[in-house]
């Protein structure tokens, strides 16, 4: 949506100032002046240049110096990966350190198992639920395109955005009770007797082989309608032609969805994708953490929920700094070549 | 060639009136119907969870336990929301929440739109490098544990200053609100400088009403992020009873309602479910009023929050 609108306003500004002459200062002339200039001698930063703008200086630089507090200075939190750390020791450079043993405790050794698992459940939960969502919000764009009466189409498009808006306690909420037996509110349970597909109310969230399922179609839930926005925006974006053109050649409903339609959102698709799938280790938390129990931990337990109840809440801050530090270290790789892919994949089709 | 240019416009208008499009043939009324009852099955089965709870929390609290409860409650009873609206705890942690959503998004929109204006101008000349550090922060997270040491050395634990204080830039809105003031004529700010303003008067007087459609969708969307949120409680204030969140404390009666809920009972179990106790309603019910006391206010500004969403969006792409 946001990229869609950029590039909107953007283009026909350039173009609307590279016809002005180039003494109008326009941000377009001034582009190309940098551009010619670009070769010649820097202008340089100087004392006086930078006094000129204290203003600016003085709008930009204090919250500069706040996002380095808040963000970048935290990673001295770090050492603590290469210490036996205790709070009750007060400063981390008062503990004892011990070098790499957090690391093989996380990866090799009494962990090791705990930590694989964890892996498994974050890239299971994860992957299922890009799939399942979108392959959901594209089926659910197709279909919505083809409503044509634009009331009902709002209406449709409202109630399917909404639970995007609800915070994850509530989802969670909604969901354990949907869950739940009939005597509790189980109205999943309920329909399922009703149809005589189940003779007994099963207990969902204590059945380990349903949680990643769970996960998965409350993520669809929560997400289905919101994610349509942009495959919505790229059908729209279809030269219309191309449909009266196939009409015209007599293909039916199905054929221009699937030949035309499919086709031309396909860019978008794998732009998407390829984003989404640079967040795949950093993406399921709430879920797990607030219908995750004991009986189900063994497929719910994903790194964050690690993090924060085996590191936070336990104390052992040092190996959840550890598995922090490796999240945010394949999370940064992960993010960064999907943005390359992205943009490579994005100039090929463009060319 | 001339021949085809010349029947192109009737065969254009032919091929239209003939296309299915305007005709209600066999196939698309059949489609359209199937599609129709689909997508409103699918409607319906978005918004039943909601309408099931709100049917559940008007629902005497007892009479909800025997379960089979649809869309419309059994036994009307506002029981439930009264015992809500008298627990000291659940009233306190509502202002807490307005409150830190107004303080959040009061500030975030203050210092967003202060710094998107700097970056905006082009003869600033930090404005790449600053921009860039803002930028990586999109992908560098030092973690859980390192945030809450920072904070925790900070002085911040357990006071009002930890929920606004670490989130007053968010680098995402900061580009979103940048892109948009570049895309603003550069005349304006110039004129504004021919008549003497400052960059601190250009930004508040001149650049800030013209950027309200945008600062209303970032508004709206910090808002909601904040009025949802629960881990800064649970991680920097949850030994404070004051500071307690809506979502907080939805959240412990969520946690202490599965805990106890695991063999079916749905009973007992935490301090909000002795309360529901005492107060002749059932821990489902009440969760179900606390469940629609912290999802009402979101679906109060929802509609507004669409339509802001949506102008924004137009104004955005009609720019320039």
């Amino acid at each position: 949506m946001t990229d869609n609108t950029v590039n909107k306003y953007s283009s026909p500004a350039t173009a609307l100032e590279t016809s002005l002459p180039l003494a109008t200062a326009s941000r377009a002339s001034k582009r190309k002046a940098r551009k010619v200039a670009a070769k010649g001698p820097k202008r340089k930063i100087t004392w006086d240049r930078i006094w000129a703008q204290r203003a600016l200086m003085a709008m930009a630089v204090p919250l500069l110096l706040y996002q380095i507090l808040f963000k970048y200075v935290p990673a001295y939190g770090w050492v603590i990966a290469f210490q036996h750390y205790r709070p009750g020791r007060g400063s981390i450079w008062n503990q004892q350190w011990v070098g790499l043993e957090n690391f093989r405790n996380l990866f090799t050794g009494v962990n090791g198992k705990q930590f694989a698992n964890v892996i498994v459940n974050t890239l299971g939960q994860s992957l299922l639920s890009l799939i399942v969502g979108t392959i959901g919000a594209i089926a659910l764009a197709l279909l919505l395109n083809e409503v044509k009466n634009l009331p009902f189409k709002r209406v449709l498009q409202n109630i399917t955005y909404m639970p995007h808006f609800l915070s994850w306690v509530i989802v969670a909420s909604l969901a354990s009770v949907a869950l739940s037996l009939p005597s509790s509110g189980g109205f999943i349970n309920q329909a399922l007797l009703n149809l005589h597909l189940i003779d007994h109310p099963i207990l969902f969230l204590t059945q380990p082989n349903y949680f990643w399922q769970i996960v998965a179609g409350t993520n669809l839930w929560k997400e289905l309608g919101w994610n349509t926005i942009l495959y919505l925006a790229a059908i729209t974006a279809i030269d219309p032609t191309l449909y009266e053109a196939a009409e015209v050649d007599g293909a039916g409903r199905y054929r221009k969805m699937f030949n035309i339609t499919l086709p031309g959102i396909r860019p978008t698709i794998i732009v998407l994708l390829i984003i989404n799938s640079g967040w795949i280790l950093s993406t399921n938390f709430e879920l797990p953490y607030f219908l995750g129990n004991g009986l189900v931990s063994e497929r719910a337990q994903t790194i964050d929920v690690f993090v924060l109840r085996y590191g936070y809440q336990l104390g052992n801050y040092s190996v959840a700094v550890v598995a922090g530090i490796f999240k945010t270290v394949v999370a940064i790789i992960l993010v960064g070549s999907a943005n390359l892919a992205a943009k490579r994949f994005n100039q090929e089709t463009l060319v | 060639m001339a021949d085809t240019f010349a029947s192109k416009p009737l065969t254009l208008r032919a091929a239209r009136t003939r296309s299915p499009r305007n005709k209600w043939t066999t196939e698309r009324i059949v489609f359209t119907t199937l599609n129709t009852v689909f997508l409103v099955l699918l409607a319906g089965l978005m918004i039943y969870p909601l309408l099931n709870t709100l049917a559940i929390s008007f629902n005497n609290g007892q009479d909800a336990v025997r379960g089979g409860i649809g869309i419309w409650p059994r036994v009307w009873s506002l029981q439930n929301y009264s015992v809500v609206f008298h627990m000291s705890t659940l009233y306190q942690a509502f202002f807490m929440s307005v409150l830190k959503t107004v303080v959040v998004v009061a500030t975030n929109l203050f210092f967003t739109s202060m710094l998107a204006y700097a970056l905006s101008r082009n003869e600033f000349i930090f404005r790449r490098a600053i921009t860039t550090i803002f930028v990586l922060t999109l992908y560098f997270d030092a973690g859980l544990i390192p945030n809450y040491l920072l904070i925790k050395d900070l002085g911040m634990l357990n006071s009002f200053n930890a929920y606004w204080v670490p989130t007053i830039i968010s680098a995402f809105n900061l580009i979103l609100l940048r892109t948009y003031m570049k895309s603003l004529p550069d005349e304006i700010v110039e004129s504004a400088r021919i008549d003497g303003a400052g960059e601190f008067r250009t930004w508040w007087q001149i650049v800030m009403p013209l950027c309200k459609p945008t600062l209303a969708v970032i508004g709206l969307f910090v808002a909601v992020g904040s009025w949802n949120s629960w881990l800064d409680t649970l991680l920097y204030n949850s030994n404070e009873q004051w500071l307690s969140t809506l979502q907080y404390e939805l959240q412990k009666l969520l946690s202490s309602s599965m805990a106890s809920g695991m063999n079916g009972a749905g009973q007992s179990g935490g301090a909000a479910a002795a309360a529901a106790g005492n107060q002749g309603t059932t821990p489902i019910a009440l969760r179900s009023a606390i469940t629609m006391v912290a999802a009402v206010p979101i679906l109060f500004v929802y509609p507004f929050l669409q339509k802001h969403f949506v102008s924004g969006v137009m104004i955005g792409s009609v720019k320039g």
